[in-house]
């Protein structure tokens, strides 16, 4: 029981925790990209026409990485080239995103898609317990983890990482530098993209393997929330991914087990949850301040 | 610039009404309002369904434009508006949450017929029209019972209005009525629509022990999860087998066609009426897809209860019913009123859940 219940829980925390990640690396360069829920769909529906018209869903997942990476790009077109209002350009993405899909989406309702094979490694997922739960997943699931990691590394341990946390806390001075603040914002936001489209890709082709409009349902919002929340650190995104994920699935195992809790209450709970943990663990001022990219949203005009 | 603005928006204007013009002297315009998108897979896809029948009908006296995705809310009223101003001679707006919209916009268009569905507000020009799919929830709840190994199966719900928690209560019914110690566990989804929450849901269940599964919500992602682990289910609103071919025992399919045509051809006869209808099985307005994946004397079972159902033989909610706490409801032989079921808001006796207030 535990263990399936488990099992549920990564699959419904692994999208959240993808698309945050990626997020949270385009906001770390300054970028506000409202058009998570939006790229996350359009990865959706290029995972499950990739995986349907070549048979294979490995190359679904490829087709949705790169589907949401393209469709960032146009924000990034539009925001960085521009400078179009970021907030109000990714709110249009999003639209955009939504409208898009179900038209490109259109012929593949009601097929019945093809789920992602898990990857299992011998002798470790033979391990009790632990073994079916890491060691014989999806690569989504791998690859959350694998972000989590690499992003944690990327920002706080490398060069280049340095250099894009100065972009997103203080463009002017970084282009001063002689940082390329244009060309690392474009990589950032298309990094943001591919993770969205990834999560879209987990939805279609591992959490429910079929293509419905709207399927990602509010989820890329509520991965922005999550980038907010965690104040822009990678094990907190993982954290608060999982604590959402957590709450969401129990609340629906109280309800069967009938603990007699009004459903809306517990509806409510994941968000709720997830909310005070966070603030919590982020609750110190100082580096919540010095973790919040102060350029957050604001436009850059090279000066030439 | 501005000048050359105004003249191209005037000859578009023109070129509008022209084409507007034209064509309301060949056809009638016999209009639809969606809530959803016509692939969703089950409530606006049915309502499609029943429009390209309508259309099919009637080829050359009528045409049929529809609106997609209209939001429930200020903008449906604009939107039901749009459509009246078009020369629409009857609009059918099939969300529940159009109610109020189209009432105001029914006030406003005297000569426009209006049809809502699901809801309870009519008017001399406005009726509104409803099925009876509790009847086919009493049938699966039969089903259930004889397919169940162990007396319990799993209802996803949606939100807890009285449409739900009928289909809820006569599932129990039906499935009490072949085991009488048979229970239902209920998750509410608190969505009609996110495939990944129902998928949730549908797994929780599951891994609760039941081994049925029935849905009021929109996807076919429970199906899915109950096809993937191997345990039986039914689909909602459209046929689900594709998800689940081994999978479904029966669906109830929503079948608006006949009632469109039946309604556009009194239109077109001029002898429409208002009117407040709630039909069911015997009229053909849903339907059970077909049994499968199940044995033969079950699925006599199943079709010896619809026949009854459809003669009027069987009303699925006749007593004697308790309800949850054990008090009485319905005497022996007594039959719910429609205004009671309508509003249902308790559930009977056997169902294992708070319901939700």
């Amino acid at each position: 029981m535990l263990e399936a219940i488990l099992l549920t829980i990564i699959t419904a925390a692994t999208p959240l925790v993808i698309a945050a990640v990626g997020e949270l690396v385009t906001e770390r360069a300054g970028v506000l990209n409202l058009g998570v829920e939006g790229m996350m769909i359009m990865g959706a529906v290029c995972a499950f026409a990739g995986s349907y018209l070549t048979g294979s869903p490995l190359l679904g997942v490829l087709c949705g990485i790169i589907g949401g990476a393209l469709f960032s790009l146009l924000f990034g077109f539009l925001t960085l080239t521009l400078v179009t209002n970021q907030v109000a350009t990714g709110l249009a993405l999003t639209i955009l995103g939504l409208g898009l899909s179900g038209q490109i989406g259109e012929s593949f309702v009601g097929i019945p898609g093809v789920k992602l094979q898990p990857i299992v490694f011998p002798v470790l997922s033979d391990i009790p317990f632990v073994g079916p739960l890491l060691f014989k997943q999806d690569i989504t699931f791998y690859l959350s983890i694998a972000l989590i990691i690499g992003v944690n590394w990327f920002l706080f341990k490398s060069r280049t990482g340095l250099k894009m946390r100065a972009i997103g806390d203080n463009h002017g001075s970084a282009h001063a530098l002689g940082i390329n603040v244009i060309r690392t914002r474009y990589l950032a936001v298309m990094f943001g993209g591919a993770c969205a489209g990834l999560a879209g890709a987990q939805l279609s082709l591992v959490y429910t393997p079929q293509w419905v409009e709207n399927m990602s349902a509010g989820r890329g919002w509520i991965a922005l929330a999550l980038v907010v929340f965690a104040s822009w650190r990678p094990w907190r995104v993982f954290a608060g991914g999982y604590i959402f994920g957590a709450v969401g699935i129990l609340q629906l195992h109280a309800q069967a087990f009938g603990i007699g809790v009004p459903s809306q209450f517990l509806s409510m709970l994941p968000y709720a949850v997830t909310i005070v943990v966070l603030i919590i663990i982020s609750h110190n001022r100082r580096t919540t301040l010095i973790n919040t990219p102060a350029s957050l949203g604001k436009p850059f005009v090279p000066d030439r | 610039m501005k000048k050359l603005i105004i003249a191209l928006a005037a000859t578009v204007a023109a070129l509008g009404g022209l084409s507007s013009g034209a064509q309301a002297q060949e056809k009638t315009k016999v209009c639809f309002v969606y809530v959803g998108t016509k692939t969703d897979g089950g409530w606006t896809q049915a309502h499609d369904i029943g429009r390209q029948e309508l259309q099919k009908a009637f080829a050359d006296k009528i045409e049929t434009p529809y609106l997609e995705s209209v939001p429930e809310g200020p903008d449906a009223e604009r939107a039901i508006e749009r459509m009246a101003r078009s020369g629409c001679a009857m609009i059918f707006t099939t969300s529940f949450g159009f109610m109020d919209a189209t009432v105001k916009v029914a006030e406003k268009f005297p000569k426009v017929k209006f049809e809502h569905a699901t809801g309870f507000k009519a008017g001399p020009n406005l009726a509104t029209y409803n099925s009876r799919f509790y009847e086919g929830r009493y049938i699966q709840g039969q089903i259930a019972a004889k397919m169940s190994k162990k007396g319990l199966a799993g209802y996803i719900a949606s939100f807890p209005i009285p449409e739900v928690v009928m289909g809820i209560n006569a599932f129990e019914l039906g499935a009490k009525s072949v085991n009488p110690n048979f229970k239902l566990k209920v998750v509410w989804a608190n969505t009609w629509f996110d495939p990944g929450k129902e998928a949730d849901a549908a797994k929780a269940l599951i891994d609760q022990g039941v081994d049925i599964l029935t849905q009021h919500t929109d996807t076919t992602a429970p199906m899915q999860v109950a096809a993937e682990r191997g345990i039986l289910a039914f689909g909602q609103a459209s046929d689900m087998i594709a998800a689940g071919p081994k999978t479904q025992l029966t669906a109830i399919v929503d079948t608006w066609g006949a009632y469109y045509i039946k309604r556009t051809k009194a239109l077109l006869d001029g002898t429409w009426k208002s009117e407040q209808i709630w039909d069911g099985l015997k009229d053909g307005i849903l339907t059970m897809a077909p049994y499968t994946n199940m044995p033969d004397d079950v699925k006599a079972m199943a079709e010896e209860t619809e026949a009854k159902i459809k003669s009027g033989e069987l009303h699925p909610f006749t007593g004697p019913i308790n309800k949850q706490d054990g008090s009485a409801w319905l005497k022996a032989g007594e039959k719910a009123d429609d205004g009671t079921l309508l509003g249902m808001n308790f559930y009977i006796e056997g169902v294992d859940d708070k319901l939700p207030k």
